[in-house]
């Protein structure tokens, strides 16, 4: 792997704007040959654009490509291909209906007088299957197997006789310790072949279990490459989080809840194989705690767990000292709602009014039948509107013309007329401007003030170390540690997530 | 077993054992006679219903099945007044079948319409253009007709194999043909079953979605091709309500309506339960047409729920 | 440079903007670009006479038979609303006339059998609910069902009491059908009353918004507290519902039950109202009102063709014209390579 090597793919300066949003910036990055190459960084880092450029998904507007030396332009999945570069995108995308060995050859499929030969398509697709080790009924429809399995089978497709580099967007995003483990030595199998492997992933420890270079991207631009061994979690972290770009704002020290007094939620080892593991969370009114951790780490989880969008299958859930089953409609009626972080599809309804999105949010807790009525529901959207300053022209626009900011502040609007106990904030302030982004902050501030009991899960930590009273932190689907109080700063919180603190 | 086929075996078992009670219960039931009359009964709707297969194989529908045979046939009718011979005016006819399916197909994708509203569009259309060329039945009268009607290929027992039916078998033949052995069949099984992956995978969308209504444009009007010639005549409301038989055929037949998931072969055996139905119902003579509906509906239930936890489970899982 | 492009210039907004962006008015528009050419063909095609104390006219003639149609496409909205589809309401239309000739031969009283047949109308939405909010059928699959069989289970029921004659009398759902109230159809006053009543069902209640937000998006309506399945069921609910109340001024007109060939097609013409309305398949709103000028637009289409001198065959011919147009409007991409055609901006 020295330096002089010529590289499997090398990209330089590569630039890629999207309608007002500049996804990458002048990005340089070097496969080499035989190496696994981990891709980090947050949300809307350019990760997946710089993945797509390389593989021909979509095209770069300025910068230069090379593969193994040769300037190339790669204008289509299959001319990446063609080069020699195989992808395998975030859903494993291959059709779960259609059987294994047609998954494999579809396009491709060996041809005798003109008809596909199924008998040598089978052959392809397990010899295929044979090189990752795996040996299965390749006429059984792929739905039949496991995601791990499929996982294997779309990375199969991806390989050519001619593949020389993968390109693996979250592989392991939905596989199990083994699984990912399994996983893990095929690759190094490929990569003892002289296979080069680009990889994306948000578990910290993954990363050091199988990469030989870490390169890390933020704001679309590349922050720093280097050997995984040259790399500790310490120094990756703030990498991936960036520094505080102001001061951040000084936390108001009071304690705002008294100790003594009850908790209103209390969760008792709750958890989702594969999804969560089991955790512990109390919080009482007044209460402001934060979920800090890199994306993917089960923030959004343990938000979900608690307030019963996904089923626990462990643990139990006491809300204001009577324990029930966790789901979305019990939580609200007593008093816990959630602002989910997937606005688009699981927030607002895009086709309803303004005014009918924030009334919602009490409707659902009065009933069908007792309606409230327009004059109310005028005054009730005025006044959201007013008090989140909303910019919309009127209250009866489709929430789907606002801008996203906007579209955030309707959900809180929407979850605050039902004049909840319990707010979980799932992201609140992901893509919002820096006014709106202020005015949320002190909003959840006072909100506390008034005695509702607060857990935001969110990516800017500064933003956590200015709502939060404790942060609780989680790391590849689990607590790994909580701070409060003096403790609570912004380095404490990265040294966690790092696994250099606690 | 493959998991595959066992929606077409049960398809098969149906038929069988209907058979079976028919032939346990009416003398002169079980031969090849009967056999073969359901065959040549059904042959036109069972071919248009192939066709169909393809559509509901890609995620689609097509309800303009009914109103294509019923044009078709007029069309034909006319022509042969004008003293065409009717394999030319087949020719035409079944040209027309795939540019209309064509160009149906084009307007569904490139415009993002849903298939339901755009080929209900083609059923007014289609059936519109019947009233507006005639009002009544018109005769075939061209010699070829009755020659096509009289030849037959004997079967053992006293039966016999219609030309309707063998022309049935043919188009069946090629179907499987087409949608087992070609890319484009890989293709259409592919965009049914996930067409966001299809697309990842290179699949041509757009040519195959214009090929799968063209395929089912081409076998409806093969359908009113036959249907004419059976019949000898061209009447404007021939093939109404087609396209409900010929989509629970598909369905009875092992596909699934949401795309991706059965087989072409299956539809003959849908078609002919169906068939079959209304011959044990004709053969009882004190039940009535009531029957055929209900029983239809209820094996529809039936397999529609069957289905649902055979293969429902595969898309299911991909979200686990 | 590109930020002045894409916003649209606010100043020209108010007037136009508004008026076109009103649901309505696309198919009031429609609708009075039919009368007009009617109109214009044949004078006198506006002139409404009072002949032995009834309205008389075209125009009456118009909403007279638009109103089982409407009726049906009220459902039919509903049920597009939350992102479904109900292709059985034909055969619901025929089963409804089938319990009314069965009733009316056991000799129910007349009042009762009405709600018998409305009860009935219930019964299969409950079923369609039961296939696609319990087991989650896909909507289209699930109501094909009844739609297969549901004219057989008419043609049973009539064989119930022999069914060799499923005429019948009834002078209180005659008039219901064909008679009148003062100067107006009755059937007028039960259309409209309907939807008198539907809309405070969904308006002055918080159904409607339910129903909507469960058509926008069932993951968020589910978020936010809102029990999609319940609210599914109540759409079919409707739906049945309507299309029994259909069916009853349907079967009630013709004094016989009539399975096969009652109410045929009407779910198309209802899907198309509904459409024709702006609702559109997807889900996510529901206009009543427009519904209903959509249901009138088919059958001013019919009777304009009737007395314009066209042969009626034409009538099937002008409707998928009518169709097309409608998708084509409502698709982005037909428009913009229409724009695109005309030298028009793209945005």
């Amino acid at each position: 792997m020295a330096e002089s090597q010529i590289a499997r793919i090398e990209m330089r300066g590569v630039s890629k704007t999207f309608p007002a949003v500049r996804a990458l910036d002048k990005v340089d990055f070097r496969l080499g040959p035989g190496e696994i190459h981990a891709l980090m960084g947050e949300n809307g880092a350019g990760k997946s654009t710089l993945i797509k450029i390389m593989t021909g998904a979509a095209r770069c507007d300025a910068g230069e490509i090379r593969i193994d030396g040769r300037p190339v332009e790669i204008g289509s999945p299959a001319r990446a291909q063609a080069l020699g570069v195989g992808a395998v995108y975030q859903e494993v995308n291959l059709v779960p209906t259609m059987s294994v060995a047609k998954n494999l050859t579809l396009g491709r499929q060996p041809r005798r007088f003109g008809l596909v030969s199924w008998r040598a398509a089978r052959e392809i697709a397990r010899r295929r299957l044979a090189r990752l080790g795996l040996d299965i009924d390749v006429d059984r429809p792929l739905g039949a197997y496991s995601i791990a399995v499929r996982q294997l089978v779309a990375i199969a497709r991806a390989l050519d006789d001619e593949t020389r580099a993968l390109v693996l967007d979250e592989p392991t995003a939905s596989l199990d310790a083994a699984e990912t483990e399994a996983l893990f030595r095929i690759l190094r199998d490929l990569k003892s072949r002289g296979m080069s492997i680009v990889f994306i992933t948000h578990f910290i420890e993954q990363v050091y279990a199988i990469s030989d270079r870490i390169s890390v991207l933020r704001n679309g631009r590349l922050v720093g490459s280097a050997p995984a061994a040259e790399l500790p979690p310490t120094a990756l972290v703030p990498m991936m989080l960036g520094r505080a770009l102001e001061a951040s704002e000084a936390r108001a020290a009071v304690a705002r809840s008294s100790p003594e007094e009850p908790p209103i939620l209390n969760a008792e080892g709750l958890g989702k194989r594969r999804v969560m593991a089991p955790f512990n969370l109390s919080i009482r009114p007044g209460e402001a705690v934060g979920l800090a951790g890199l994306l993917g780490s089960g923030r959004t989880e343990v938000a979900k767990l608690i307030f019963g969008a996904i089923r626990p299958d462990s643990g139990r859930l006491t809300i204001a000292g009577a324990t029930a089953p966790p789901s979305p409609r019990g939580s609200l009626r007593r008093g816990v709602a959630l602002g989910p972080e997937d606005r688009k599809s699981e927030g607002v309804f895009s086709e309803l009014s303004v005014r009918e999105n924030i009334v919602i949010g009490l409707q659902t807790k009065r009933g069908w039948l007792r309606r409230i009525s327009r004059a109310e529901q005028n005054r009730l959207a005025d006044e959201m509107i007013s008090a989140l300053s909303i910019s919309t022209p009127n209250a009866d626009k489709p929430v789907g013309e606002l801008s996203g900011g906007n579209q955030q502040k309707v959900v809180l609007a929407r979850l605050l007329v039902a004049d909840p106990r319990v707010l979980i904030l799932d992201e609140p302030t992901r893509g919002i401007d820096v006014g709106a982004h202020a005015e949320i902050v002190t909003l959840i501030r006072k909100l506390c003030a008034r005695g509702l009991a607060l857990i935001v899960a969110s990516s800017e930590i500064d933003e956590l170390v200015a709502v939060s009273d404790r942060v609780v932190v989680l790391r590849d689907r689990r607590t790994v540690g909580e701070i409060s109080g003096e403790r609570l700063s912004r380095e404490a919180i990265v040294e966690t997530i790092a696994g250099a603190g606690s | 077993m493959n998991a595959k086929y066992l929606p077409m075996a049960a398809t098969i078992a149906v038929f069988a054992g209907l058979f079976g009670i028919g032939g346990a219960l009416y003398d002169h039931f079980f031969s090849t006679l009967v056999l073969g009359d359901i065959l040549a009964d059904n042959a036109f709707v069972i071919i248009a219903a192939i066709g169909t297969t393809f559509v509901i194989l890609s995620g689609g529908i097509d309800l303009s099945i009914g109103s294509m045979i019923g044009f078709v046939g007029v069309v034909m009718a006319n022509l042969d007044a004008a003293g065409w011979h009717p394999l030319a005016s087949a020719a035409m006819m079944l040209t027309f079948g795939a540019l209309y399916g064509a160009i149906q197909g084009f307007i569904i994708d490139f415009c993002a319409i849903q298939p339901f509203i755009a080929t209900l569009a083609s059923l007014f259309l289609l059936r519109g253009a019947c009233f507006m060329i005639n009002l009544n039945s018109v005769p075939l009268q061209h010699p070829f007709v009755a020659s096509f009607a009289a030849a037959s290929l004997p079967l053992p027992g006293d039966g016999f194999l219609a030309s309707s039916a063998l022309a049935m078998l043919a188009a069946l033949a090629a179907a499987i043909v087409i949608a087992h052995f070609t890319r484009f069949g890989a293709n259409v099984y592919a965009i049914g079953g996930d067409r966001v992956s299809a697309e990842l995978m290179g699949a041509p969308i757009r040519r195959t979605i214009v090929g799968v209504y063209a395929l089912g444009g081409f076998y409806s009007a093969l359908g009113g091709v036959i249907y004419a010639l059976y019949t000898a005549s061209g009447y404007p409301l021939a093939g109404s309500g087609a396209e409900l038989t010929a989509i629970a055929a598909v369905v009875l037949g092992g596909t699934m309506l949401t795309g991706g998931v059965g087989l072409v072969a299956g539809t003959l055996f849908g078609g002919m339960i169906l068939g079959l139905i209304a011959t044990l119902i004709n053969f009882n003579g004190s039940l009535n047409g009531a029957w055929i509906m209900i029983s239809g509906g209820v094996l529809l239930f039936v397999f529609i729920v069957v289905h649902r936890s055979l293969v429902g489970s595969l898309r299911l899982g991909r979200a686990g | 440079m590109s930020v002045s492009l894409t916003s649209p210039s606010p100043i020209r907004r108010p007037l136009a903007a508004r008026l076109a962006g009103h649901r309505a008015i696309w198919p009031l528009l429609a609708l009075a670009l039919i009368l007009a050419v009617d109109g214009f063909i044949s004078p006198g095609f506006f002139s409404v006479r009072i002949v032995e104390g009834r309205l008389f006219g075209n125009l009456v003639d118009i909403l007279y038979r638009a109103t089982p149609t409407a009726i049906v496409a009220l459902g039919m909205a509903v049920v597009i609303g939350t992102k479904g589809i109900d292709l059985s309401v034909g055969s619901v239309i025929a089963i409804a006339g089938a319990v009314i000739a069965w009733r009316i031969h056991a000799g129910d009283p007349h009042g009762l059998i009405l709600a018998e047949a409305l009860g009935v109308g219930l019964v299969c939405g409950l079923w369609n609910g039961l296939l696609v909010a319990v087991l989650d059928i896909q909507p289209i699959i699930a109501t094909l069902i009844l739609m297969v069989s549901g004219r057989g289970i008419g043609l049973m029921i009539n064989l119930i009491y022999g069914g060799t004659d499923p005429s019948f009398s009834s002078p209180l759902l005659q008039s219901l059908s064909v008679g009148h109230l003062g100067l107006v159809p009755t059937r007028l006053a039960l259309g409209a009353g309907l939807l008198a009543a539907l809309w405070a069902l969904l308006r002055r209640t918080a159904l409607g918004l339910f129903l909507e937000a469960v058509g926008g998006g069932a993951a968020a309506a589910e978020l936010a507290g809102i029990n999609a399945r319940l609210i599914k069921f109540a759409a079919y609910l409707v739906c049945g519902f309507c299309a029994a109340a259909a069916g009853v001024i349907l079967t009630a007109d013709t004094h016989t039950s009539d399975p096969v060939s009652v109410g045929l097609y009407i779910e198309l013409d209802a899907i198309l109202a509904v459409v024709i309305g702006g609702g559109s398949l997807s889900g996510g709103r529901i206009y009543l009102g427009a519904t209903v000028i959509g249901a009138l637009v088919i059958q001013a289409l019919t009777t304009s063709i009737l007395t314009s001198g066209l042969p009626p065959e034409y009538n099937l011919v002008v409707k998928a014209a009518v169709v097309l147009t409608v998708l084509l409007l409502q698709s982005q991409n037909a428009r913009a390579s229409v724009f695109a055609a005309f030298g028009g901006r793209r945005r």
